[in-house]
């Protein structure tokens, strides 16, 4: 094992499946030659020229399009997001094209295609450059999303996303490209398979369920609250779709209390999904309500101070926390 | 490789009968209630596919929009298979799963049946891109109505297709109405080709009454793409008989223009031109035009008699190795 960043992590993947596999290409808004709006893709353009690392114009609709239609006919397309906040002008290609072929020609044509890129709030970026995307492409039939929170999830489920014969979202987390984590050497095959949670620390008392971003906030808070005699345990999804039932079912019969916390919005957010499913196959369980921390539902404003009060931050979690542990 | 000349035109004008006879026994099905959703005939049209399929080869890439069932028949697509997924039986050729707005046929290099207006240009530039990735000289054939053009995915995905010099041809149906809005009022330029000019892409008018004229431009234009890859632009003017779908009665045009296309027929066109150089017979018509209707009438009893897809069976096409999450 050695320490890398997120973004090495990715890039690493990137290179591997490129290296392995003719059929995959990246494509996508300055992924060539500027070398990747957050430098994933840098050095790639050089090592597997022009065929294969392509640059395109501003027009995600017609490159996320394009690459639905390649992937019909047998190429494994990586489609480069700048962020999930613009895939929603190419929401049309992701959700009724990609996951709809499958079905609609009888089982004729699947879709190989990964599509990926940052997600989620980032810093003061505004509400058009703000959204975390994973509620709404977990919705749709069809699409698997995942969100990895450190560098060895992000290459491991970047690697399975590009072997998956389906359409794939690997939403990438904005503010950790830079974080660092251990990860398999280069000639260690890496692949983390989708629908498998993991948990990123034990503990008795309560459990958080996170992901992406909100991982390293439950992190920070669990060391905190063990000062209090609190011990969390924390389950990191990885996966939004398909979701690690087992693993949260697990860690909630170990601990009978539950803070889920989301990056996304709490209404129709991934939070519901996880609580009903809670509370449907073991309710009893349950030593108090499940408790949820999300965004508020407001377009994130770029107002630092209202930004912070608008994201899922360290004070809600905590309060969330000893609320169901009534401490 | 079968060379278009070499396609006989007989055969060709059997396949245009082929598709009119199934259109009217679809429609008839539809009013009997057999056939739900919505439905898209291509009465009218026919020498537009069945002209730019003669020009092809058998594993080049066509793929279209919801007015397909035309596009299916002629790329070989059997009426049986057809007539069973407007059914929503499982022998259909999307096994009843996609309908009368997404007819697939693998086989037959038939890529849908694309039901939003425009959404699948951008398809259409993935699959030439793709052959162009593997060096093929596999050409592309993309059908798009006179709707298509004024939404942005044609746009961007024309701005991509020229910028990578993609082996295209873009088909624009021209059949006057997108569902009630005529080009005039839909349509800023005085004729739609020009809207390949914006894209540097070479375009040109065809009149798709004439399968000979379909036929032959769309054969210069697919030699020159397979020579030195790059798109193209085809502006085939035709009309659409009946109303946008079966719903639709069509009285946002008058009975004088729809009898004035009807008297350029595109059947009665080239059965024309056949028997005046000796190359049909009113009998040797007669006969095709009966073996169609009764290919057609076989196809319903097909489709009745054929089963559903079992409810069991319903998440293995939620995705590919599929199971319910």
């Amino acid at each position: 094992m050695r320490e890398i960043t997120y973004r090495q992590a990715l890039n690493e993947a990137l290179a591997e499946e490129l290296e392995r596999d003719p059929n995959v290409f990246l494509m996508g808004e300055e992924v060539a030659e500027y070398q990747g709006a957050y430098k994933v893709s840098q050095g790639l353009l050089e090592r597997f020229g022009p065929t294969r690392i392509i640059d395109t114009p501003i027009s995600e609709n017609g490159f996320a399009g394009l690459g639905v239609g390649a992937a019909m006919v047998g190429l494994r397309p990586i489609i480069e997001f700048m962020t999930f906040s613009f895939s929603l002008v190419a929401f049309d290609q992701v959700v009724n094209n990609a996951p709809n072929m499958f079905m609609m020609s009888g089982g004729q044509f699947n879709v190989p295609i990964t599509f990926r890129g940052p997600n989620g709030p980032a810093h003061q970026l505004g509400a058009t450059h703000s959204h975390a995307t994973e509620n709404l492409y977990a919705s749709v039939p069809g699409l698997k999303v995942c969100t990895p929170a450190t560098p060895r999830d992000a290459k491991g489920l970047l690697k399975t996303a590009v072997r998956d014969d389906n359409p794939v979202l690997v939403l990438e987390a904005e503010l950790l490209y830079s974080s660092k984590g251990m990860v398999e050497p280069p000639d260690e095959e890496l692949l983390i398979p989708l629908g498998k949670a993991e948990v990123k620390r034990e503990g008795s008392d309560v459990s958080i369920i996170c992901y992406a971003q909100t991982v390293p906030l439950a992190l920070t808070v669990a060391a905190q609250l063990e000062d209090e005699d609190i011990s969390a345990e924390v389950v990191d999804l990885r996966s939004i779709k398909p979701l690690d039932e087992e693993a949260i079912f697990n860690s909630v019969s170990k601990t009978h209390r539950v803070v889920i916390v989301e990056q996304d919005r709490a209404f129709c957010g991934v939070g519901a999904e996880i609580c009903y499913r809670i509370q449907k196959n073991i309710f009893d369980e349950l030593d108090a309500p499940v408790s949820r921390v999300s965004q508020e539902d407001v377009p994130v404003p770029y107002n630092e101070k209202l930004e912070k009060f608008v994201l899922p931050n360290a004070d809600k979690l905590i309060a969330a926390v000893k609320q169901v542990c009534y401490a | 490789m079968q060379r278009a000349e070499q396609r006989d035109e007989v055969e060709m004008l059997a396949m245009m009968l082929l598709i009119r006879r199934f259109e009217e026994r679809a429609s008839q099905q539809y009013q009997a209630r057999k056939i739900g959703g919505f439905c898209h005939l291509y009465i009218g049209q026919e020498a537009v596919v069945v002209g730019a399929v003669a020009a092809v080869r058998n594993d080049d890439y066509i793929i279209t929009a919801y007015r397909d069932h035309g596009h299916a028949l002629a790329r070989g697509t059997s009426a049986d298979a057809c007539m069973a997924e407007l059914f929503g039986k499982e022998t259909g050729c999307s096994r009843g799963l996609g309908g009368s707005m997404h007819f697939f046929d693998k086989q037959n290099h038939m890529y849908g049946g694309h039901a939003i207006v425009g959404a699948h240009v951008p398809l259409a530039a993935g699959m030439a891109f793709a052959s162009k990735y593997r060096g093929e000289d596999r050409v592309t054939l993309c059908f798009f109505g006179d709707g298509a053009i004024n939404q942005g995915s044609f746009h961007e995905a024309l701005n991509l297709i020229a910028l990578y010099k993609l082996p295209i041809v873009l088909i624009c149906e021209n059949n006057l109405f997108a569902m009630g809005t005529s080009v005039k009022r839909s349509t800023s330029l005085k004729q739609i080709v020009d809207r390949a000019d914006g894209y540097d892409i070479p375009g040109e008018i065809v009149d798709g009454m004439n399968f000979r004229e379909v036929r032959d431009k769309l054969a210069e234009v697919v030699g020159s793409i397979r020579k030195d890859p790059h798109p193209a632009f085809v502006e085939i003017r035709t009309y659409r008989y009946r109303g946008h779908s079966m719903s639709d009665p069509a009285s946002y045009r008058t009975k004088d223009e729809l009898e004035k296309y009807r008297l350029d027929d595109p059947i009665i066109r080239l059965r024309a031109q056949l028997t005046r150089e000796g190359k049909l017979t009113n009998e040797q018509f007669d006969a095709i035009d009966k073996k169609a209707k009764e290919t057609v009438l076989a196809s319903v009893k097909f489709a009745e008699k054929s089963g559903e897809l079992p409810v069991e069976q319903l998440y293995e096409y939620g995705c590919y190795n599929g199971s319910k999450q």
